[in-house]
């Protein structure tokens, strides 16, 4: 496949807006801003973008949700926030190329009839941050940003935020709360934010892979669009692949290669010739998956179906000698400390989680250890909690249990006793705060 | 070649953050910030980073100024301090050593890492070393994963770290 996304890699001074323009940078610009907006939100639907962030919805579907009809400002925010472990792709797009980024949010905030767009990025991306305003201050200076931009009316101001160091808020809803500058916490929806969004205004949050395919989707027509991939999993995706491979990186390829083309091909192989053990094959919220699921199509729907999801595209690779009940007590680590508190079966689940996971990786584990963390990962999921996060750390308990169980029993067999307690013994009550036995 | 490219911080003294005044440039940045938004309150995060590069730190001084600034409660505004790690409520050491703990990094190697610079600088996570140079943090993915192990110093990312290359690093800072 062409490289798309990622097409000035090689350039010199690919982040420059005179090697954008010599591209053809900003081209799909002046022919989206004579456009009637519903056929910009209409040619993106039919290109069927979905959301690059990790849910996988379609992006001009988000669109439509704003009420076009509203009084109220409207506002495009993209998301930068990129904190998935195992996801990289963002900060990728920005070093490479940040025009292409701003390109996609004057398309998309034109299209939801938005003049103000914020980009949100993590607080640790300090030279991203500033890579974006340099930018940013280039397509002032060209008219692409500002006031009547090209001389068609169109009025729209770019801001990057900074985050301060919270994975949640990269969750939509958190994020619109960190921007209006509060902590952190998810709202509950709906309302969703394309009616009530950030400043009670409609909103739409867009992740910055997204926004990267919308110039091309403009420029080459949704039907070029839609012919690379598979039926419903359209267009280039950039896959991050990290850890036991021999070239780890961001790849840019049609949706549906499978895993084994991702890390044999690509990645030239596992490294040290060690053997496949798992992967998890889209950030690390994904549900893990063992080595013989290696030739599942990345796609959307094929990854769903064989029992995780593609999330960000972030694929973590691990070989045989990684030990899975190490490996999951450091993505619970991860989760309990980046629950943000306010829903209890995420705030305590996490914990408690990570307790056990860890006593049994010390040699204290109890037999009924196994059967704990399976109840905690029903419980604190599916819709228990506001934000998703209770699905982010239930999804890795269930499938590492699943596929790795036996590893976590070997534990548990060879543990030490603990040492024999004189306690009183209580009564055994069913109900409230005895956690559903 | 030189791998170290990061300045070391300029941190404020407890004693000279107790009480905070914004001087005329302050002001001036304050109130570009405000103009990015509809609401005083949007302010928060980018005031709260302007004092932070300028001080090193978030001081209780310096969180009543920023409250008072924007007409907001000072609980609400030390509420969005404490919520977020990456600002510093105690006076950090000259340079933040931010070890990313995560999955892909620890597969690549972090636990040698920070074995290494536990023993080398005589501190565990979340202390400073006597001199004031040093502060080791455990950080969560800092979205670089592809490039393990992965050390932030300061503002600067450091990738594909290894123990050589980080006595390296440490030599070298100013």
């Amino acid at each position: 496949m062409e490289p798309i996304l990622l097409r000035a890699r090689d350039e010199a001074n690919s982040r420059s807006i005179s090697t954008y323009l010599r591209l053809g940078g900003y081209g799909a610009l002046k022919k989206a801003l004579i456009m009637d907006p519903s056929a910009i939100r209409e040619e993106v639907k039919n290109a069927g973008l979905r959301g690059r962030g990790g849910a996988g919805f379609p992006a001009g579907v988000k669109w439509g949700f704003v009420p076009q009809d509203s009084p109220k400002p409207k506002y495009l925010i993209c998301n930068a926030d990129e904190s998935e472990p195992g996801t990289f792709k963002d900060r990728e797009i920005i070093h490479v190329d940040p025009h292409m980024l701003i390109e996609g949010i004057i398309i998309a905030s034109y299209a939801i009839s938005a003049n103000t767009a914020y980009i949100y990025i993590r607080g640790e991306f300090v030279e991203e941050a500033e890579i974006l305003e340099r930018a940013i201050a280039e397509a002032y200076k060209k008219k692409y940003l500002g006031r009547n931009i090209l001389t068609t009316g169109y009025d729209l101001d770019v801001f990057v935020h900074r985050g301060a160091g919270a994975y949640i808020c990269g969750e939509e809803t958190a994020l619109i709360e960190s921007i209006e500058g509060k902590r952190g916490l998810p709202r509950l929806k709906p309302p969703f934010p394309a009616v009530v969004g950030v400043f009670g205004c409609p909103t739409v949050v867009n992740n910055v892979e997204t926004l990267a395919c919308v110039p091309h989707i403009i420029e080459r027509g949704a039907a070029w669009f839609a012919s690379i991939g598979r039926p419903r999993n359209t267009g280039p995706k950039l896959f991050c692949v990290s850890g036991h491979v021999n070239r780890p990186g961001v790849y840019e390829l049609p949706l549906g290669v499978t895993f084994r083309e991702i890390i044999e091909e690509h990645c030239g192989g596992m490294r040290d010739g060690k053997a496949l053990k798992a992967f998890i094959p889209g950030g690390s919220s994904a549900p893990v998956l063992p080595a013989d699921k290696i030739d599942t199509a990345a796609d959307f729907d094929a990854v769903a179906e064989a029992g995780s999801m593609l999330g960000s595209g972030g694929l973590i690779v691990m070989d045989e000698t990684v030990d899975m009940v190490w490996a999951l007590e450091n993505l619970l680590t991860f989760y309990a400390h980046e629950s943000c508190g306010q829903c209890t079966p995420c705030r305590e689940g996490s914990d408690w989680a990570l307790d056990i996971v860890r006593r049994i990786r010390r040699g204290h584990g109890r037999p009924a250890d196994i059967e704990t963390l399976q109840r905690i990962s029903r419980y604190a999921s599916q819709g228990m909690t506001i934000c998703p996060l209770g699905d982010a750390f239930c999804g890795p308990i269930a499938s590492f249990l699943n596929h790795f169980g036996h590893e976590f029993k070997a534990y548990i067999n060879a543990a030490a006793p603990m040492p024999e307690k004189k306690l009183p013994v209580l009564p055994v009550r069913s109900g409230r705060g005895t956690f559903g036995l | 070649m030189t791998l170290a490219r990061t300045q070391p911080l300029q941190v404020a003294l407890p004693t000279e953050v107790t009480e905070v005044r914004f001087d005329d440039a302050m002001e001036k940045r304050i109130r570009q910030i405000l103009g990015r938004y509809p609401t005083q309150r949007a302010a928060v995060l980018p005031v709260l980073w302007m004092c932070q590069e300028l001080w090193g730190w978030v001081s209780p001084g310096i969180m009543t100024a920023v409250a008072e600034r924007l007409e907001l409660a000072p609980a609400f505004v030390e509420g969005v301090v404490t919520f977020y790690t990456m600002y510093q409520t105690e006076p950090p050491g000259k340079y933040l050593l931010q070890v990313c703990t995560t999955l892909s990094c620890q597969l690549c190697g972090t636990s040698a890492l920070v074995e290494h610079l536990e023993e080398r600088l005589g501190i565990g996570f979340g202390q400073t070393t006597p001199d004031g140079r040093f502060t080791l943090l455990d950080v969560q993915c800092l979205g670089a994963c592809g490039e393990g192990p992965v050390v932030q110093v300061n503002s600067d990312y450091y990738t594909e770290l290894t123990i050589e290359k980080l006595d390296q690093l440490l030599d070298e800072l100013p």
